[in-house]
């Protein structure tokens, strides 16, 4: 009918205004990409330690092989030829030598960066499916018991760090109950890992239809997921109930009442519909927070994440491994931000018109 | 047909806020025919929405019936609930709202949002919803109905959404309609197009209408009986033509009398005693100009093109002479607001030239000008007493400002003499003076906000409307306020307003604009009595006039 055709128009003009300003976005954060590599640069070079002198086989190596390191490491250059090689590398697409591993830095992240992003995902999404329902729920009777009780909740959960609560979901649920594996990395021992093709141990498993490793993973991320959102699940939940008691005490929610739409179709169409858009800049800033901040629970849980190596790098001061994860980290601020744009051009009609 | 639709029998509503219980409805009753259309009508606070929300059981959560019941169709409507409530909204009874804009969902397509309501209550298929609300649409006459039924409110006109909350409204076919405010914000010519619409399809479908409104001449044009409400107190019941003829009640008369009318005047607005020493003033002629006196503003060809490059004022001239007041009318979008602003220096002309006493002061940045000697001469008075004072600075603070900043009084006596003698200037008690706007009313908000602007003794003031947000009796006292100033200092005003019956009282002369090009211009009664141009007829015939209505009901017995 014609009137599919006017819609489907508008859907794609809508789309294409979403893109096209997703795309100015990017291209205005590219300076802050470069910035940000220009920082890192310069702070590892400022802080204490000589990598050479670390590297270097022992405390009684001689000076010769400490220059020799050096040398190597091409550290005997001043500062800006050091910065125009690094700079150089970089649009190469080469982050340098990890001397932690002796593999290249591109190679580890890419190895590793799947477990950190597989455990932020399953984590904010448990954050979400239960902070959105808490939230809601604390919004329609404000004041009551629910909301007191959601309110409590939140606060134990921000109060509580995320190695405390990993701990003791350890102790409870692996040491007490003995419900859950050892909580030492992304799979038991006896399960054999599937062909990597995503990196995604939940989606390999999958792809390659074993159920019962996919199971044995699952038990492993759960633990670690839960105590990491835990902690996001209050911001999350306090900023679904502000926004959803604002909704629901706007005027078309009143409209929507005054035709006699059912409880449901307004609570959730029309009130939390309009109430998700602050909900989802939240969202993506948790996501942030919680990639470069699982360093504790990847310590508890051993997990293999990027955190994790960046922060054994960092005390090693191995420098190519915390540049490449700064980069890493501003990139996918990046990203996340273009996403949550994109989300709010789909989720807003009004945002599109600029 | 004996029994009423409606019958709201000795209605009390209260509110709990922080500072305890409050009465918003104390005791109304009242009833309505079925197909009826019935106007209730009073000011801000009076009870009158409160009355429409009762009965449609919409009351936020604090609001509560304690007395008294509400019988639709002999079925009292304060004891319904859950699916009898529901099956009530919409099928039953539905409302329009103030501000459509808000009033719909921002980001539901206007047709899904009454198809939303169709499928409420009729068991049909998606596709007969959606084509049923096509049919709505286009019954509310809104043109290119399938192109519209994609469409978000935002990309809607403020009239345009009204008509789509009436297309929601009357889905169902309600047997009652509850129109509150229907047409607050519009713009007058939008206003009548509007409520024709509503009257037409009350009538044509047989629906009962309440009309929540505060303009008695609106209510005047489209009710045959009208009901006048004061502090949750319903005081008159009377047909439009009595009710402006012979009011009764204490209230009705001042409501009436402060209800700008085409003849009236601004001292007859208000009471004997409230006009207190204007009298006076206004018998006294006003002094004559000495021939060849300059202007005090010249505005030639004046111009401002925002980002997009269409002009939102083209080639804009005037002229204001000291003591001269000038008024500027137009609907919303006309360039009237940003003309004003040019001249107030508040915002930046693309072209043209603003002459004051004779020095141009067009191309001074707006950014510096209030670095300029003649800041001061040129003070402004904004459209929202609520919004335009420091939430931070008390009365006091607020009309001190401007003297500290532009006279350089410091904080002492003087000062605080200078803040005094302009707080009597405006009426405003002296014991107000140490509080913060939000504990000061609507009206006192406004005299704060003209003290202010009258602080440093400006010789041109101009009011982007003033009085918009005030309720009549409010006004009426505002513009004798402002009359009297203009003839006490010699002050020349610059009055911008879409209440073309304010201006023609206020203003001696009048401009129209309309798409930021002057249509009309010439002395206000000339123009409003014989408008040349189409526009400016259309204009005035929009307004809803108490007296011409009261002849044609008059000549109709």
């Amino acid at each position: 009918m014609n009137q599919q055709q006017v819609i489907g128009r508008t859907v794609r003009g809508t789309l294409g205004a979403t893109m096209a300003r997703a795309g100015r976005r990017f291209l205005s954060s590219l300076p802050a990409l470069f910035g940000v590599l220009v920082f890192t640069f310069l702070l590892m070079r400022v802080l204490p330690g000589d990598p050479a002198v670390f590297f270097a086989s022992g405390p009684n190596a001689s000076k010769e092989d400490v220059e020799l390191i050096r040398k190597q490491m091409g550290l005997d250059k001043s500062m800006p030829e050091q910065l125009a090689l690094y700079l150089y590398d970089v649009g190469r697409g080469n982050l340098g030598r990890s001397m932690m591993t002796g593999q290249s830095v591109t190679k580890d992240l890419r190895e590793r960066l799947p477990a950190s992003l597989e455990l932020t995902f399953t984590a904010l999404l448990i954050a979400l499916v239960s902070a959105i329902p808490l939230g809601v729920l604390a919004a329609l009777k404000p004041g009551s018991i629910i909301d007191h009780g959601v309110r409590l909740f939140c606060a134990l959960g921000v109060c509580v760090p995320t190695f405390v609560s990993g701990l003791l979901l350890i102790y409870v649920f692996y040491y007490l109950l003995g419900l859950a594996p050892d909580p030492t990395g992304r799979v038991d021992v006896f399960t054999s890992l599937p062909p990597s093709r995503t990196g995604f141990l939940m989606i390999d498993f999958l792809l390659a239809g074993d159920i019962e490793g996919w199971w044995a993973a699952l038990k492993q991320l759960i633990l670690p997921a839960m105590s990491m959102a835990l902690f996001v699940i209050a911001p999350l939940a306090r900023i679904t109930r502000a926004s959803m008691l604002v909704s629901l005490g706007s005027d078309f929610v009143r409209t929507a009442r005054s035709v006699g739409l059912s409880r449901r179709h307004v609570v959730v169409t029309y009130a939390l519909r309009n109430a998700i858009l602050p909900v989802i800049t939240i969202a993506g800033i948790v996501f942030s927070t919680m990639l470069g901040a699982n360093v504790l629970v990847e310590k508890v849980f051993s997990w293999p994440g990027v955190a994790s190596y960046a922060l054994d790098a960092l005390l090693s001061s191995d420098y190519a491994p915390v540049q490449g994860f700064v980069l890493l980290m501003a990139s996918l601020f990046v990203l996340v931000n273009l996403t949550v744009d994109v989300c709010y051009g789909i989720a807003d009609p009004r945002v599109s018109i600029e | 047909m004996t029994q009423p639709l409606l019958k709201i029998d000795n209605l009390h509503v209260t509110f709990s806020t922080r500072r305890g219980l409050v009465e918003a409805v104390r005791g109304v009753t009242l009833a309505v025919e079925p197909g009826e259309m019935l106007g209730l009508v009073g000011e801000s606070g009076s009870g009158k929405s409160v009355t429409g929300f009762a009965t449609t059981r919409l009351l936020d959560a604090a609001g509560r019936v304690t007395a008294g019941e509400i019988l639709f169709r002999g079925q009292d409507v304060t004891k319904l609930s859950g699916d009898d409530l529901r099956h009530l909204h919409g099928a039953a009874m539905s409302m329009i709202f103030q501000n459509p804009r808000s009033a719909l969902n921002p980001i539901r397509a206007v047709g899904q949002q009454i198809a939303d309501a169709i499928l409420t209550h009729k068991r049909i298929s998606k596709q007969a919803a959606h084509a049923e609300a096509l049919e709505l649409l286009r019954a509310v006459q809104i043109r290119d109905p399938e192109r519209r039924m994609a469409a978000y409110p935002h990309e809607l006109s403020g009239g345009m959404c009204q008509r789509v909350m009436i297309a929601i409204a009357i889905s169902c076919n309600p047997a009652l309609l509850i129109a509150d405010e229907p047409t607050t914000g519009l713009d007058v010519t939008t206003q009548k197009v509007v409520m024709d619409l509503l009257a037409d399809i009350a009538a044509a479908r047989g629906m009962a209408t309440i009309l929540i409104t505060h303009d008695l001449g609106l209510a005047a044009r489209y009710c045959r009986r009208i009901v006048v409400m004061e502090r949750g107190r319903l005081v008159e019941e009377a047909a439009p033509t009595t009710l402006f003829n012979h009011p009764r009640h204490p209230y009705t008369k001042r409501l009436v009398a402060a209800s700008p009318t085409a003849h009236s005047r601004i001292e007859d607005l208000v009471t004997e005693e409230e006009r207190g020493p204007y009298a006076e003033i206004v018998r006294k002629p006003k002094l004559p100009q000495a021939p060849g006196t300059p202007p005090l503003l010249v505005v030639q060809k004046l111009a401002k093109r925002f980002d997009q490059g269409a002009a939102a004022v083209a080639d804009f001239s005037m002229t204001i002479a000291a003591g001269e007041s000038v008024g500027l009318v137009g609907e919303s979008g006309s360039g009237k607001s940003t003309t004003s602003r040019m001249i107030c220096r508040l915002i930046d002309p693309s072209e043209g030239d603003i002459v004051f006493d004779g020095q141009s002061i067009g191309h001074v940045p707006s950014r510096d000008f209030h670095r300029s000697p003649f800041r001061k001469d040129i003070q402004m008075v904004f459209q929202d007493p609520n919004e335009s004072l420091n939430p931070r600075f008390t009365a006091h603070d607020c009309i001190a400002h401007p003297l500290k900043r532009l006279v350089g009084l410091r904080e002492g006596d003087a000062l605080r003499q200078r803040v005094e003698e302009c707080a009597q200037r405006v009426g405003l008690p002296l014991d107000l003076l140490p509080r913060f706007p939000h504990q000061l009313s609507g009206g006192q908000k406004a005299r704060v906000g003209i003290a202010r602007a009258i602080a440093c003794r400006p010789r041109l003031l101009v009011l982007d409307e003033p009085t918009a947000a005030l309720d009549v009796s409010v006004q009426a006292v505002v513009l004798q306020l402002l009359d009297r100033l203009r003839r006490e200092d010699n002050l020349a005003l610059l009055f911008v307003s879409h209440d073309l019956n304010v201006v023609r009282m206020l203003c001696e002369r009048t401009i129209v604009l309309r798409n930021g090009v002057i249509v009309e211009e010439g002395d206000s009664r000339a123009l409003f009595d014989n408008p040349k141009t189409d526009y400016t007829r259309e204009l005035v015939e929009a307004i809803p006039h108490i007296e011409i209505e009261t002849k044609l009901a008059a000549a109709a017995l």
